[in-house]
């Protein structure tokens, strides 16, 4: 990559941050220079971040329709799958995937509960709600 | 304490850059990384990331530090805690002594990270050289200025859980570090770089990992309209652009080290090396351009067609390896 073909089309998901990238200068030296990023950065970005959203939107639906559990959504929202929150929230799988049926949830001790708003980075009582 | 920030292309071989400058040692990013010998590539389709395998450019989190501390003797002290106060605790004690410490925390955690690319990534590396208040002082590589990030979010990022899970883990160097014999050092890295890359005996590292990955993106399923082969693309991508630094990143981040140890050493051979590591770097970008295309449909989506793209790069990296490996063995002291 030649200095003057570091991408600068401005990567919007960089949110202004510019990247260190290396370069051919023009004596055939590698050196550092910003980037605003690339547009291919971009796609891939938000295709991954569309996959979530899709994913939180369509747990929502269901959620709201009695066929899952808030914490699904929740979930989602946080960018995590059920390996990941069974393991941020030190449980069992099964167990977190039982918890995504709306009857256990409302069963589910304050305790488990607390443990899995600290796990997502929410209050325990936002848990309950799906805004 | 006066700090000077450096802003690097990669967190780790950044965060160690920066660690060493206030202790005399002006080492560049490209340095740390190619010292360390830490180019590399994996395809490991057991580890899962949100359903997708895992594939790395470079060696594994922890090799740059521990592969500077091996060739430097930096005495790097590492330390992890069971609970996040006593975590938080001997980091200020760290601090109160003057020293910039280096840490491993979650990306998803830190308040200045972009929005955008928060995911759940548990080895990011940053070094925190201060604190006002419940104010910590963040030289993070990765972010152009230093920053500031709060006593919460920061005790947060360092005690995430899951894979990788940094358990609070902080490290610094304890020795002074001796600059060494740079050909000795730079013969030992080219060695254990041509050896990771060439004769790993697991198939799916090296070289011959960018072939077992081609043939996955070849077998690719388009019967539901491309949706899973298109997302299996995109995240090649990410991981090669996004995560770090990526594929073609570390390609040219790696040739800017074989520069500077021409450089240092008088060794000529090695600047024809980085030039063709260059361009290596340049076929990776044209594969994520591709796919790229593919994924909006601006192009055909056709899975084969990227997958002879890596196997051209296969076989690319192969013959430079071989080269380089040549190259050091030719190498007069």
């Amino acid at each position: 990559m030649r200095e003057r073909d570091v991408p600068q089309e401005g990567n919007a998901t960089l949110a202004g941050y510019r990247k260190a990238v290396y370069a051919v200068g023009e004596d055939g030296q590698l050196r550092i220079v910003a980037s605003r990023g690339s547009e291919v950065e971009e796609i891939v970005t938000r295709q991954a971040l569309a996959e979530l959203e899709a994913c939180a939107a369509e747990a929502r639906r269901r959620a709201l329709a009695g066929l899952a559990s808030p914490l699904e959504y929740h979930m989602y929202r946080a960018r995590m799958d059920v390996p990941m929150l069974a393991q941020a929230a030190g449980l069992w799988r099964w167990r977190v995937r039982r918890h995504l049926k709306p009857q256990v949830f409302a069963r589910l001790p304050l305790a488990l509960k607390r443990r899995y708003a600290e796990a997502l980075g929410i209050a325990p009582e936002a848990l309950e709600r799906l805004e | 304490m006066r700090f000077e920030h450096l802003h690097a292309s990669h967190c780790e071989s950044g965060v160690m850059a920066g660690l060493l400058r206030p202790h005399g040692m002006a080492l560049s990013e490209p340095m740390a990384f190619g010292l360390a010998s830490a180019i590399a590539f994996a395809y490991l389709p057991f580890v899962r990331l949100n359903g997708l395998p895992l594939i790395a450019y470079r060696m594994p989190p922890g090799a740059v530090v521990r592969g500077l501390d091996r060739g430097l003797e930096l005495g790097m002290r590492f330390e992890t805690f069971r609970s996040p106060a006593a975590g938080m605790a001997r980091l200020d004690a760290l601090l109160g002594e003057g020293k910039a410490v280096g840490l491993q925390t979650s990306i998803y955690w830190l308040p200045y990270i972009p929005p955008d690319l928060r995911f759940h990534f548990n080895a990011h590396n940053l070094i925190v050289y201060g604190r006002e208040g419940d104010e910590y002082l963040v030289s993070d590589p990765v972010a152009e200025m230093p920053v500031r990030c709060a006593r919460r979010d920061l005790e947060r990022a360092r005690f995430a859980k899951g894979a990788l899970a940094p358990k609070g883990r902080l490290y610094y160097p304890t020795r002074q570090p001796t600059p060494g014999n740079w050909q000795r050092l730079g013969r030992r890295a080219l060695a254990r770089t041509a050896h990771v890359m060439l004769h790993t005996p697991l198939p799916l590292v090296g070289v011959r990992g960018i072939g077992w990955l081609a043939r996955t993106v070849e077998r690719l399923s388009l019967r539901d309209g491309g949706r899973a082969a298109s997302l299996y693309i995109g995240h090649i991508v990410r991981m090669q652009e996004e995560i770090g630094t990526g594929g073609a990143g570390f390609r040219f981040m790696y040739a800017a080290f074989l520069q500077q140890l021409a450089a240092r050493t008088c060794y000529g051979a090695l600047e024809a090396l980085a030039a063709r590591l260059v361009e290596i770097g340049d076929d990776w970008q044209q594969f994520a351009f591709a796919a790229a295309k593919m994924i909006k449909r601006r192009i055909a989506l056709e899975p084969p067609a990227l997958a002879a793209r890596l196997r051209a790069i296969a076989v690319k990296e192969k013959r430079f390896f071989h080269d380089l490996n040549d190259t050091r063995l030719a190498w007069k002291s």
